[in-house]
């Protein structure tokens, strides 16, 4: 018999050093390129149209709006690379943002103080839905179904209608959500850290790798003695706890705070995960793409609104984009697995 | 027994055994599983375990790979007793499994399904890529194959798959290797390459647990075997001096003299026309014809595009180009209904993801393929439903305890008997069977070659594909073999050896006639 | 139980728990069933005017789109599917509704037309799934915001009041059905139940559904012509969708937009409450109906007792993850029980 050795073997030492795996990089980084295009394209296209959209102010505006989906599509990503979803997240942040309300409101409390308990709020949501999922063994749309009406009804109770005006709201809290370095409003930076900590994780840790194997193969993750039940719990606190913090970013941000804030954001922001490339099905995706996806939504709705289209698009626009999206996902992928079957077809068959 | 390395042996002292499993049972619910099993694994050995389906291989199997814990008895490593917690526990003691159909993870790069969980690190226990691809590449080279270790296992044919399963167990020095029917989906060439690694990991003083339906191949590679019957112990010897037939009748417990049962039939009209048949990508130019009392075996290597045909014939794939007669009529392309409607059935390769609903009740599956049948003014009638089921059951010998049962409850060799009777019972004149016995135990085999021929002789037209090698010569009149998706020969009774069928699958010696 | 060495036999307690969840599914319906009973007696017993028939009429006919949608969503549920898009299509009928109502149309040529919208929306969905192949739950949270997008687009936020009287006072819940309590929307409610029931418990079709839900690719191998069928089902679940946007306009006088916003959560609800597994293949369709009449039982008693809108909310997400939780930890319980018998006699 002949064994082929075609192909360079030596991939030690000339290759290129960084890359989990080029190959598969190549295809998604493709993704991230893709949607990083379109959405230079959208932002020239609205600059011809409206030169006033990349104003200080506007590119400023556009980015505070972002902040807050993107550490969500961040948190969301975890979980669907895992081959789960969490639909709660949009009513944790309404929680935690009337949390952290109620916690600062004609009080003195530090910005740490108050972004711990979002934090904190989220972590035990999350913590609920994780534990349901990976230990109850219950499909995770339905239990972060019933999470998102659980907290969203104790929300509504504990507010029974209040809501929590800017003027009861600490300064200094108020002044993360409108203050800035040297130009740079602090919300956006906090979201950017957050990314990159999260993608250097995904990328570089063992238990980071460890979500995609469990998100790609489930079965083959419990034989490799993969913690699979823990991990995900992991994977929910971790969006749990983003939603918090993400929620008192909004108390921050807006300063007023009602029990039905980011209410409906689940579904922008499963489309923002999606439309960035983590596929539904787990396993593949960066948080690079998620947030791409996120910073894509923001800036459409942003875009209607300069280019006076009726705001009502907006909702529909997010659902095509989302179908076109996971088209497009399946499409290539079935396009590289026959490529990689040929591939494989020249290697195998030594006879 | 006990002291091996005392034992003063004629040839080089055996090593001391690396892993042994002392009357350990396992039972699940009432059924005995394993009943005081002993087994011993020696490095440098190629072990053989051999018994039928459902003869506790599998238990066993995942006893040692510390799936399942034993409710008796003792797990020996080096000598001294252990207890594995885990899948995790075993492989760190050295123990890799390779399952028939290994798990990868599709979306990851095969460097990282070789490490996952045991990546080298850098600083700050950030995984260190370039290592992880360095060491794979490394492993590649040893095992001799030009896998990249940056493409993604997504796509990997099976043989690949268990290669990367392999240089996991090398990169973490396994001592101890448990392969659970690695062959059985691999063409000739591939198991001669995995034949050939393993005896390299011999030579380096591994220690190797080798599970196969095939006897040839159990003769080939291993050293000695063990047979288990019915979750018991029935011996563990040397395979020099042993025969084929003794080995068979460990397992079975009594003479199989007619595993292939062909009775002679009369030869009728035609009743499946191929002609020209074409799928892109699969196999080209394929035609034949199959006449009523006839059983044609498709042969030919694993890839080859037999099993392509047959779906391409029943519809469940489209072809691009040909056309398919059943007696007379010509199918319209990539329509399974039409198919079924012309009288052609088809008993796919993989039972348990095409086969069978397998949470479903025998008598809905075998009803499955009879719903029109089962009809009246539009509602299906259960009790009809029933005693259509009971009465297959009955002509298939199926052992079963209620056919309101899910069939996933079965053995594997009544499984595939309900899939038979799914199919017999829409009254077909031209059955196509893919790998029919594939998987399923001695006994059930000789049932199933019984029931195919007593079902031509009744006139039924039967395309057999197989990679059963005596089942091919044993049960048919005509063998067409495929090689790289032709039809390459046309061998009748008569001349079809297994030297003939394999020269003409493989591609070797004189061209076999069109 | 709980760490990773759980693992151990995955496959194989898979499949045991998997025998016996679908076991207690069986008894799951009836479960359902007769907790729907208590409650109904317990309302009767301590709720003065639970009984009466204008808040029975009123109590039925206050979930009956949650209940006509419950019917398809059951049988695509089976078949392994999963269409979250109804409540848009929903908001979608009712929105185009009132659009056209604007723009002079007569009534009787306006719900054909919406009528069409909602199975060609059905379409859309059913071809995403069959013929591009992709899982149905992307599909239709896709769908969900382009559906609920396009009822925005259509009418805004505007309200249309003002339809024909002849047709609000067949929907409304102040006319029953003359002997009875029973509204009509009600009385069509329990006559399309019936038939769904029919074909999925009786027909080659609701055979064909369970096959298809539990093992898809077994079904097409038995020539069963699934995404033929896959696709059929989506249809009729955007006609029936659509059909509730005309009857939710018709009971509230009122076309919006964003009528029967968060449906698709109580539609699902019931549907799982009510003993359908959502991984496919298993379930009755009684049991579904038992499950949306609790729902709606519970909600009215709710009311009558005067707790509020926010605690309804909760107990529904407590109903639904109790529904999916209950049969897996009865299961569990039992599987252990079982080990531990089967450990203890060796």
């Amino acid at each position: 018999m002949t064994t082929t050795v075609d192909g360079p073997p030596d991939t030690g030492a000339g290759a290129p050093a960084r890359g989990a795996s080029s190959l598969v990089e190549a295809v998604f980084r493709a993704r991230e390129i893709s949607i990083a295009g379109a959405l230079a394209l959208l932002i020239l296209g609205t600059y011809l149209a409206n030169p006033r959209f990349l104003s200080g102010q506007g590119v400023r505006d556009l980015l505070l709006n972002a902040s807050i989906l993107v550490l969500l599509a961040v948190g969301q990503s975890a979980v669907v690379i895992t081959r789960n979803i969490d639909l709660s997240v949009g009513s944790v942040v309404g929680l935690a943002a009337f949390a952290c309300g109620r916690f600062v409101a004609g009080t003195d409390h530090g910005v740490l103080a108050v972004l711990l308990l979002g934090a904190a709020v989220g972590v035990v949501c999350g913590l609920v839905s994780g534990a349901l999922v990976s230990f109850g063994g219950v499909p995770a749309l339905v239990v972060t179904l019933g999470m998102l009406y659980i907290i969203q009804g104790v929300d509504y109770w504990w507010a029974r209608g209040d809501q929590i005006g800017a003027a009861e709201v600490p300064d200094p809290v108020l002044r993360l959500g409108s203050g800035s370095v040297l130009g740079v409003p602090y919300l956006p930076l906090i979201a950017l850290v957050v990314l990159a900590a999260t993608a250097s994780f995904l990328r570089d840790r063992a238990s980071g790798r460890e979500l995609y194997a469990i998100g790609s193969n489930p079965e083959a993750a419990l034989l490799a003695g993969i913690p699979v039940r823990r991990r995900i719990l992991a994977a929910y606190v971790f969006s749990g706890a983003v939603a918090g913090f993400a929620g008192a970013l909004w108390l921050a941000r807006f300063g007023t705070v009602v029990a039905d804030n980011a209410h409906g954001w689940e579904l922008t922001v499963v489309s923002a995960v999606v439309v960035g490339g983590v596929a539904i099905t787990g396993g593949t995706g960066t948080v690079w793409g998620a947030a791409l996806g996120a910073l894509l939504l923001t800036t459409i709705g942003s875009v209607l609104v300069v280019l006076k289209v009726d705001s009502f698009w907006q909702g529909a626009l997010t659902g095509a984009l989302l179908l076109l999206a996971i088209g497009v996902d399946r499409v290539v992928n079935l396009r590289m697995t026959a490529a990689l079957r040929k591939r494989s077809a020249r290697h195998g068959n030594g006879v | 027994m006990n002291q091996p390395a005392e034992d003063p042996p004629p040839a080089p002292a055996p090593a001391a055994p690396v892993l042994a499993l002392r009357n350990v049972s396992k039972s699940f619910g009432a059924v005995r599983a394993l009943h005081e099993v002993s087994l011993t694994l020696r490095p440098g050995e190629v072990h053989a375990l051999a018994g039928e389906n459902g003869a506790g291989k599998s238990t066993l199997i995942k006893t040692l790979a510390g799936v399942h814990r034993p409710d008796g008895g003792q797990l020996l490593l080096d000598g001294a007793p252990v207890a594995f917690h885990g899948p995790a526990d075993a492989r760190d003691a050295g123990i890799a499994v390779i399952y028939q159909e290994p798990a990868l993870f599709p979306d990851l790069s095969i460097a990282e399904n070789i490490f996952m969980g045991r990546q080298p690190r850098r600083r700050l226990g950030r995984i260190d890529h370039r290592a992880v691809r360095g060491a794979t590449a490394a492993l590649m080279r040893r095992l001799g194959v030009g896998l990249t270790p940056d493409r993604p296992a997504r796509g990997l044919s099976i043989a690949d798959q268990q290669i990367v399963e392999i240089a996991k167990a090398l990169s973490f020095d396994a001592r101890v290797l448990i392969m659970d029917e690695p062959t059985a989906a691999l063409t000739g060439a591939e198991t001669a390459r995995l034949f050939s690694v393993v005896r390299t990991l011999r030579d380096e003083g591994a220690a190797v647990l080798f599970i196969s339906h095939r006897l040839d191949e159990i003769f080939e590679l291993c050293g000695r075997v063990t047979t288990l019957r019915d979750g018991r112990l029935i011996a563990s010897e040397p395979l020099a001096g042993l025969t084929a037939d003794a080995l068979v009748r460990r397992m079975v417990g009594r003479d199989l003299d007619d595993l292939y049962p062909k009775q002679d039939a009369t030869v009728g009209e035609v009743a499946l026309s191929v002609r020209r048949l074409t799928r892109e990508g699969a196999f080209r130019d394929v035609s034949f014809e199959v006449r009523r009392g006839e059983i044609v075996a498709l042969a030919g290597l694993v890839g080859a595009g037999r099993t392509e045909v047959a779906q391409a014939v029943f519809g469940v794939d489209r072809a691009d180009a040909g056309e398919v007669r059943v007696d007379g009529t010509v199918l319209r392309p990539g329509s399974p209904t039409a198919a079924m409607a012309a009288g052609l059935a088809l008993v796919p390769e993989d039972r348990r993801q095409r086969g069978l609903v397998m949470e479903m009740s025998i008598e809905r599956n075998i009803g499955l393929t009879g719903l029109g049948e089962l009809r009246r003014h539009g509602l299906v009638r259960r009790a009809l439903e029933r005693d259509r089921a009971a009465d297959w059951a009955l002509r298939l010998r199926l052992t079963y305890h209620r056919l309101a049962d899910a069939v996933g409850v079965l053995s594997g060799g009544n499984q595939q008997k309900v899939v038979l009777a799914k199919w017999l019972a829409t009254g077909p004149s031209v059955l196509v069977v893919d790998e029919p016995t594939r998987g399923i135990d001695v006994g059930t085999k000789a049932e199933v070659h019984r029931l195919l021929s007593a079902s031509a002789a009744d006139g039924l037209a039967v395309l057999m594909i197989s990679s059963d090698l005596p089942e091919v010569i044993g049960m048919a009149d005509r063998v067409l073999v495929m090689r790289e998706g032709r039809l390459v020969a046309e061998l009748p009774r008569g001349s079809a050896t297994e030297e003939t069928v394999l020269a003409a699958a493989a591609g070797v010696g004189g061209r076999a006639a069109p | 139980m709980g760490t990773e060495s759980e693992t151990r036999g995955a496959a194989d307690a898979a499949r045991t728990r998997g025998s016996l969840v679908r076991g207690l599914a069986l008894r799951w319906d009836t479960a359902v069933g007769v907790l729907l009973v208590a409650v109904f007696a317990i309302g009767l017993g301590s709720t003065d005017g639970f009984g009466s028939a204008d808040n029975l009429a009123f109590a039925f006919d206050d979930i009956v789109e949650v209940a006509v949608l419950a019917l398809p969503m059951t049988l695509l549920v089976v078949a392994g599917q999963v269409d979250l898009s109804v409540a848009s299509m929903l908001g979608l009928g009712s929105a185009l509704t009132g659009a056209l109502w604007n723009a002079g149309w007569a009534f009787e040529a306006i719900v054909p037309v919406v009528l069409l919208a909602g199975a060609a929306g059905g379409l859309l969905n059913g071809w995403l799934v069959t013929r591009v192949g992709l899982p149905s739950l992307a599909v239709t949270i896709g769908t969900l915001a382009l559906y609920r997008g396009l009822a925005s687009v259509a009418l805004g936020s505007d309200a249309v009041t003002g339809f024909p009287q002849k047709y609000a006072d067949w929907a409304v819940d102040t006319t029953t059905v003359p002997g009875t309590f029973l509204t009509y929307p009600v009385l069509l409610f329990a006559v399309l139940a019936v038939l769904t029931a029919i074909v999925l418990h009786a027909t080659g079709l609701g055979r064909a559904l369970f096959a298809i839900g539990a093992q898809e690719e077994a079904a097409y191998f038995a020539g069963i012509r699934v995404k033929r069928i896959k696709l059929l089902l989506f249809v009729v679940t955007g006609l029936f969708a659509s059909f509730t946007g005309v009857l939710f306009t018709l009971r509230y006088g009122s076309a919006r937009a964003d009528n029967g916003l968060g449906f698709e959560m109580l539609v699902i609800a019931s549907v799982l409450l009510g003993g359908i597994d959502f991984d496919g293949g298993k379930g009755t369709l009684f049991g579904a109906v038992a499950g949306v009449l609790l729902i709606g039982v519970l909600k009215n008693l709710l009311t009558l007792n005067d707790i509020a809108n926010e605690v309804q909310v909760i107990v529904t997400g407590l109903l639904l993850v109790a529904s999916v939780l209950t049969p897996r930890v009865i299961a569990a319980f039992v599987e252990r029980r079982h080990r531990r018998a089967a450990d203890s006699p060796s």
